[in-house]
């Protein structure tokens, strides 16, 4: 099986940091991963990072966070960036923002990095909208990690339910480390096993962990490629000039 | 015969900056059942720390195999081990010892 990490917080300040945080996923077992760049990255920077994902065998997926604060901006700001990245996640933080990322078909991922169930926007209307664009529910396990006590039962308790709607919607849920250091990454198998907590099996686990944010990831290449002309319609081949 | 108890025995490979002791990784391990499981959950996972080799920051854990998920949950979950931050790997898992050492040598 193959995995994917489409959320791995490297320090790009840092070569030495974000060297160390992919051999690691490397020795972990991920096959793909997927480091967000900030918009206006200079492509130098984003060499620098696949060379050092090509050095450990890994398929190098350049990533956008976007964090608008309306509507109007999240719209903006895809328009201006989609086509420079493969996947494009939009962390909601208010609900006309999540409405507005949850149909439009651009968007790839919805985060809600909150732990504070009020903050978390996954809702029966939003897993409606989603199921009809295709958009993907990520969840980074880091903050499973990072909480404790009663504010990790009310998280537990939010990703449930979020899992759940998803299911029922079938919206793709896709699993991320979301580790901005070392020691924060797990293995696949691990991270799976931690899912256990919030009631998904060990296969959608391992499906939310491989296959699923490879489709996306393979769908948004196509999309991107100078044959692909509209859902369904590419260029097999062009006419030969005439001489 | 039936064995009345089956069990599972997990290699553990640990990560953390500094050098660990045995009695600190035994303690972080049961914590952290306890914290996600409470002392029901910590009681039906049968733990027991088989062996802690130091200098290769390997262990072997051994639990109930009813609890071997959520064992495996816990263990995901340890990111400190004493006042240091840690991770904790599971390499391997085996329903016997002879099996697991041949697993993880191989």
């Amino acid at each position: 099986m193959r995995f994917s990490d489409l959320h791995l917080c490297a320090p790009l300040r840092d070569l030495e940091r974000t060297r160390e945080m992919i051999e690691k996923s490397s020795e972990l077992g991920y096959n793909q991963i997927g480091v967000p760049f900030p918009a206006g990255t200079k492509q130098d920077i984003v060499e620098q990072v696949r060379h050092v994902s090509e050095d450990f065998d890994l398929d190098f997926v350049t990533r956008l966070d976007l964090f608008p604060k309306s509507p109007g901006e999240l719209l903006g700001d895809l328009r201006r960036f989609r086509r420079s990245f493969e996947i494009v996640s939009v962390l909601c933080g208010s609900k006309p923002v999540a409405r507005q990322a949850a149909k439009d078909r651009r968007v790839d991922l919805l985060c809600f990095r909150g732990l504070d169930r009020r903050r978390r926007f996954f809702d029966w209307a939003e897993a409606e909208l989603a199921s009809k664009s295709s958009a993907a529910l990520e969840i980074d396990l880091v903050q499973v990690l990072g909480a404790e006590g009663f504010v990790r039962a009310g998280f537990l308790s939010s990703l449930r339910r979020e899992v759940a709607l998803a299911k029922n919607y079938r919206v793709p849920v896709v699993f991320s480390s979301g580790a901005k250091d070392v020691l924060l990454l797990r293995k696949p198998q691990d991270y799976a096993s931690l899912t256990f907590l919030f009631d998904v099996d060990l296969s959608a686990a391992l499906q939310a962990l491989s296959s699923n944010p490879m489709t996306i990831v393979e769908r948004n290449r196509k999309k991107q490629s100078p044959s692909y002309v509209a859902p369904g319609i590419r260029l097999v081949k062009r006419k030969e000039e005439n001489r | 015969m039936v064995r009345q108890v089956r069990r599972r025995y997990l290699a553990l490979e640990i990560e953390g900056e500094g050098p660990l002791q045995q009695k600190e990784v035994a303690d972080a391990l049961w914590n952290a059942v306890l914290r996600l499981f409470g002392e029901v959950g910590l009681s039906q996972a049968g733990l027991y720390l088989v062996n802690f080799d130091s200098e290769k920051n390997r262990a072997v854990l051994r639990c109930s195999h009813r609890a071997l998920s959520l064992v495996r949950a816990a263990v995901a979950s340890v990111t400190k081990i004493g006042d240091v931050p840690a991770a904790v790997h599971v390499l391997r898992v085996s329903g016997t010892l002879k099996a697991l050492s041949r697993k993880t040598h191989s």
